[in-house]
């Protein structure tokens, strides 16, 4: 437990954002401290990340949170106190029924929480930009590239820069940038892996990006986290960081193993179902995931039965 | 003849549907059979259904309320039954076409049919007593209002047993609401029980806004207005400007439903995204909605028990108003996750965080006004100290998630769902707790008992802890909401705790249920002889409880804030007028009764599709409201004898008391 | 207890009435307004979404428009010419202003009717094209409005009739002006935003 705690304060030195000593960063070093002690103990997904996107979502919460306590722990206290000091039954306590104002007081409490806004604001915009889902990461490593298509229920995974495709399994290299366009067949879904860091929904008809890093090898939950219909809850899948050698092995076995995703088995794999087994493809029609963004775009019908999807969600 | 209508649609197969409709029958045979035999037909008719007393209608908002909040229990009680079992390659109890008609139907219900009719109830049954007027503006429209909110919930209710309800989550989002993706009638129950009583919840507004602006008594000015009555009007201008939103966007999705529209299809141009803007245009104003009015009970609760005036008033109005006016600019919160880009999140992630500045006052103004006074322990305080320290962390919460980098992990998680009930229960069921306490002997006469109020307090404050802390951690776990089973045995001992704290909470509605009945049986002993058992400061104290059903006997001219304890103060409260006027006064009709019951045909014909019965139902509500405009009979005065009669036997009553002059000694000794 | 032997008091308390009335009717309006907006920023968001269907440019025949915007604009004179009669307590000269708005009311809807119905024979209903999703229900929310202002005005012709100008008529009379007036100024935007844009 102590050497957790040390392990993870250490984490939070390491952090990128870190400026010269203003008071406002020994506040916030103190409070990540505090904050960091209560929750070690568990091993929360979002307090133990494996990746860097995620060690930043982590302390910025911590950071945001240690901000507020600093105002909503003394707030808490102060009316548990003025409401036991000033019952009625203690006649020691001043009483002053007629004071109901002071300027100085009124400064005071429009000003707290301007200033704690303040500060939010700086961090909320600075860490927006940082980590928002759309901002390619840097790295010396090749980014991996994946098509993610939420189906009715569960997740397609499309590697178009080695024309192989898996079902409700995600392997990726370790510390390696992944760089995911998602989509959805037909119902809003959110791709997300706790372990990683940020979500982002996948919607029929559009686009979204998302990049990721997983900084060690390791087994993740991965699942969706908006809800799209009965089979919303089986939407989970595995996600395996391996190492770079491991990847290539894998990326090569899977080429040489059976199944391929062409039009047809896609529109089969699509129709509602729950509970799939992972699976792999060896081989993936180019173009498919571009074709299942534009199904909806009629001028673009490229993929004949695709556009009927509401028919297919009826079976 | 009766559209997609046939035996089919009533689940015969689901025993825990059955079950439920069996209970439903029996309780409801055994009530009309007890009104039939207590012959209270005629009095119901006459007093309650076609009342335009705006205390009736509010009394009766919150018993619609109150039962609506049983019902919501229920689901929520189950959803936490089958978290705490369907663990680890468990399925459950609750298959999932069942479970998620239950989330999104305590959703539907809390929001609409619980929080809702409370604060429309509160602010019928308190304003026009606080601004010293003898009705509403428009009261033939006020209890149409409060029936089209009644026909909601039969039909919410109604859905249970015949057909299904959305199973969509409770904003009902398309695709997933549109008609390829949820062919049953659910979405359909969805649209036409809110379009029903959002009608309802609009009138109000435009209703309750009129009587605030023109039916003051004289020399009220804005600012000398309590300080409920100003979140009242807050909160019915954010009605009046939101509703309509809400409207338009459901009747665009009954459009695509209906009459095959492709406004949030995937297909032929149609755009999902659209919806989610609007409906969280609406969606996010609709909680402050909720929320002013109970911050305008604390802030009448907390002076009268702390003995002294509120802190900081003007700041209170303004942060009020602020408030309000920040409302509109914080919607796209609810979905950072969308892929909007940085600059677009980081504006509303600001502008959420800056709503926390009035709120943030507003605490430290309630906490001020307990800073040297003399606080009694009643209920209702204790409602409020309860609600200032749970919403002080559902309100770090809230930030935190507005924050938009920790929003992608956290959004849609549990953390989320703890956040919401930690404001809503925090502060809607908390205040609205407090305001019932506060209020009720001013509407019935007698006090309620405060041993069982403490009692619930108590299960609430445990129960509310033990149900929502575990969740927060949850989601930090990465759980998401709305999960039917779970694979991860991390998660399950902290359901176990939820579910326990549900069933705390459940001792504490159930002392509530008791509380009501215990202080009925007592009523003798508690009567408010009075009209100010809790050496109250604003105008409505200063009328008999419970309040005669014109108010005030005189209007009163207003010179100061805290009109009554002025009044008492300089020993001029209860001051017999020398002789009374007539008093004009609305008649009772049953004119928007009928209409509103001809609207429940409607929806539940637009439903099911069957048009004849729908062309029908228009047709007589139509011609119902045209006939009432035919009708000039529609007030009267009460004459002044009348007055005069009634108003000596509170002065008889009052003759009685002797501790009429004890705030002022209480005062002066104090000096 | 019968209001005619307080005659003072009475008119007091209705024409508090009066304007109570009038201001509801108002935030009425505005709330309508905001119905209207959200429809008007539903059709700028998806005017372009023609899903292979027609755009507004293929369908629209600004001049037949332009005719039906005449009528509505016509028609919001004659009911202010009606109100000025009313105000001047001439009943037979409103009855005959009402009577000339309505019609003029009726055959607004009839063109717009007709002009629906061809769309739909053309092959260009509402459900071809989120575009044209949002041109019936923003067009036809707008036809809905007025076919119930045709109502009123029935209704208010009758009570004219049977009532003559008197307070709680001429209160009415006032608040379906507004809301006359009020629907010839959304149909200008729909106008300008609608039909004239496709040919900018």
């Amino acid at each position: 437990m102590r050497h957790r705690v040390t392990q993870l304060v250490r984490i939070m030195e390491d952090q990128p954002h870190r400026g010269r000593r203003s008071p406002l960063r020994m506040l916030s070093r103190l409070a990540v401290f505090g904050v960091t002690v209560l929750l070690a103990g568990c091993h929360l997904a979002l307090f133990d990340p494996r990746g860097d996107i995620g060690m930043q979502e982590r302390h910025l919460i911590v950071v945001a949170l240690g901000i507020m306590l600093a105002v909503v722990i003394p707030v808490i206290a102060l009316t548990l106190f003025f409401f036991w000091r000033y019952r009625d039954t203690n006649k020691q306590a001043t009483y002053d029924p007629t004071w109901a104002h002071s300027t100085g007081i009124e400064i005071v409490v429009w000003g707290i929480p301007c200033v704690i806004v303040v500060f939010l604001s700086v961090l909320i915009w600075g860490t927006t930009h940082a980590l928002d889902p759309y901002r390619p990461l840097t790295s010396n490593a090749q980014p991996v590239r994946v098509q993610v298509v939420a189906l009715n229920w569960k997740w397609l995974f499309i590697y178009p820069d080695y024309g192989i495709a898996t079902v409700n399994q995600l392997v990726v290299p370790a510390k390696t940038p992944i760089n995911f366009q998602l989509t959805a067949d037909s119902i809003m879904n959110s791709f997300f892996i706790p372990s990683l860091g940020s979500q982002v929904y996948a919607m029929a008809g559009m686009q979204t990006q998302l990049h990721l890093i997983a900084d060690e090898p390791g087994t993740y939950r991965g699942m969706s986290s908006a809800f799209s219909g009965a089979g919303f809850s089986d939407m989970r899948f595995e996600v395996k960081a391996t190492s770079d050698a491991d990847f290539r092995a894998w990326v090569a076995s899977t080429r040489h193993g059976s199944g391929t995703l062409t039009h047809d088995s896609y529109l089969t794999l699509a129709r509602p179902s729950v509970n799939n087994a992972p699976a792999t493809y060896a081989t993936v029609d180019s173009g498919l995931f571009d074709e299942v963004v534009n199904q909806y775009m009629p001028s673009m019908s490229g993929m004949p039965g695709m556009r009927n999807a509401t028919n297919r969600a009826k079976e | 003849m009766f559209g997609k209508l046939s035996l089919s649609a009533i689940p015969f197969d689901e025993p825990i549907i059955m079950g439920t409709l069996l209970a439903v029958c029996l309780l409801g045979a055994a009530l009309l059979g007890a009104i039939t035999y207590y012959r209270k037909w005629r009095y119901l008719w006459s007093e309650w259904f076609t009342s335009v007393d705006h205390k009736r209608i509010g009394v009766m908002y919150i018993i619609l309320a109150l039962v609506m909040l049983l019902r919501g229990f229920a689901d929520a009680i189950m959803m936490r039954a089958q978290q705490a079992i369907a663990a680890s390659g468990s399925a459950g109890y609750l298959p999932p076409h069942h479970y998620d008609q239950i989330f999104t139907a305590h959703g539907v219900i809390m929001i609409f049919f619980v929080a809702t009719p409370l604060i429309l109830g509160l602010m019928n049954v308190i304003v026009p007593l606080q601004i010293g007027a003898r009705d509403v503006a428009f009261p033939f429209l006020n209890q149409f209002s409060f029936w089209l909110t009644a026909v909601g919930v039969v039909l919410v209710m109604m859905s249970m047993f015949v057909g299904d309800f959305a199973a969509t989550g409770w904003v009902a989002y398309p695709p997933l609401s549109e008609l390829g993706y949820s062919p049953t009638v659910g979405v359909d129950y969805y649209i036409w029980s809110l379009q029903a009583s959002g009608l309802g919840t609009l009138l109000t507004g435009v209703n309750l806004m009129v009587t605030i602006l023109r039916m003051r008594a004289p020399g009220m000015n804005l600012m000398k207005m309590p300080v409920f009555t100003w979140t009242a009007l807050i909160t019915c201008v954010l009605i009046v400007a939101v509703f309509p939103v809400l409207t338009a966007t459901l009747a665009m999705l009954a459009a695509d439903r209906y009459l095959g529209m492709h406004f949030f299809t995937n297909e032929a141009g149609g755009n999902a995204m659209m919806y989610i803007n609007l409906i969280w245009v609406w969606g996010h104003p609709e909680v402050y909605i909720l929320i002013l009015p109970c911050f305008g009970a604390f802030s009448e609760i907390i002076p009268t028990f702390s003995g002294k005036p509120l802190f900081g008033y003007k700041s209170m109005v303004y942060a009020t108003a602020s408030i309000g006016v920040l409302s509109f600019f914080v919607w796209l919160h609810h979905f950072f996750t969308m892929g909007s880009g940085a600059n677009v999140n980081a504006f509303f992630g600001i502008m959420t965080s800056i709503i926390s500045i009035p709120t943030g006052v507003k605490l430290f103004n309630w906490l001020f006004t307990m800073f040297r006074g003399r606080v009694r322990y009643h209920s209702s305080a204790l409602w409020t100290v309860g609600f200032m320290v749970c919403f002080a962390v559902g309100g770090m919460t809230g930030v935190l998630l507005a924050v938009p980098g920790a929003d992608f992990v956290l959004h849609n998680s549990l953390f989320l769902v703890a956040h919401f009930h930690n404001v809503i229960i925090g502060g809607v069921v908390f205040g609205s707790l407090a305001a019932i306490n506060f209020w009720f002997p001013k509407v019935f006469g007698f006090t309620l008992d405060e041993r069982w109020g403490k009692v619930s307090f108590w299960c609430w404050q445990i129960g509310f802890y033990l149900a929502f802390m575990p969740l927060y951690v949850l989601g930090f776990d990465g759980m998401t909401r709305r999960m039917n089973h779970y694979d991860n045995p991390d998660w399950h001992p902290w359901l176990v705790v939820a579910l326990a704290g549900a069933v705390v909470i459940a001792m504490g509605i159930l002392s509530t249920g008791i509380q009501f009945f215990v202080s009925i049986r007592h009523r003798h002993e508690n009567r408010d002889l009075t009209g100010d058992p809790w050496n109250a400061r604003s105008l409505e104290w200063s009328t008999a409880s419970p309040a005669p059903f014109y108010n005030f006997a005189t209007i009163p001219t207003i010179t100061s804030l805290e009109q009554h304890w002025d009044n008492k103060v300089h020993g001029r409260a209860y001051v017999k007028p020398e002789h009374y006027e007539p008093i004009h006064m609305p008649r009772n009709t049953g004119d928007g009764f009928i209409m509103a019951a001809w609207s429940l045909p409607l929806c539940f014909a637009l439903v099911w599709h069957i048009w004849p019965l729908a062309l029908v139902s228009l047709a007589a509500i139509v011609v119902t409201f045209i006939a009432r405009t035919y009708n000039r009979d529609t007030d009267y005065y009460v004459p002044a004898n009348e007055v005069a009669r009634i108003e000596n036997e509170r002065y008889a009553r009052l003759a009685t008391v002797t501790r009429i002059s004890q705030p002022s000694s209480r005062h002066q000794e104090a000096a | 207890m019968s209001s005619t032997t307080l005659p003072v008091m009475h008119d007091h308390a209705s024409h508090d009435t009066s304007s109570m009335t009038t201001l509801g009717f108002w935030i009425y309006l505005m709330s309508d307004c905001l119905i209207f907006a959200v429809l008007f920023a539903t059709f700028g968001v998806l005017a372009g979404n023609t899903a292979d269907g027609p755009a507004g440019r293929d369908i629209f025949n600004l001049r037949y428009v332009a005719g039906e915007t005449l009528l509505l604009l016509l028609s919001s004179f004659t009911f202010g010419a009606g109100m000025l009669s009313a105000k001047a307590g001439r009943r037979n000269a409103l009855l005959v202003w009402l009577a000339v708005t309505l019609l003029l009311g009726a055959a607004f809807v009839g063109m717009e009717l007709h002009e629906f119905a061809a769309l739909i024979h053309d092959g260009a209903g509402p459900g071809v094209s989120a575009f044209l999703s949002a041109y019936f229900t923003l067009v036809g929310t707008h036809g809905l409005h007025v076919t119930l202002g045709i109502l009123w005005l029935g209704v208010m012709m009758h009570q004219v009739f049977h009532y003559g100008v008197d307070e709680v008529v001429l209160r009415r009379l006032n608040c379906l002006s507004l809301f006359w007036h009020f629907l010839d100024l959304v149909w200008i935007c729909v106008f300008t935003f609608v039909y004239l844009r496709e040919f900018l």
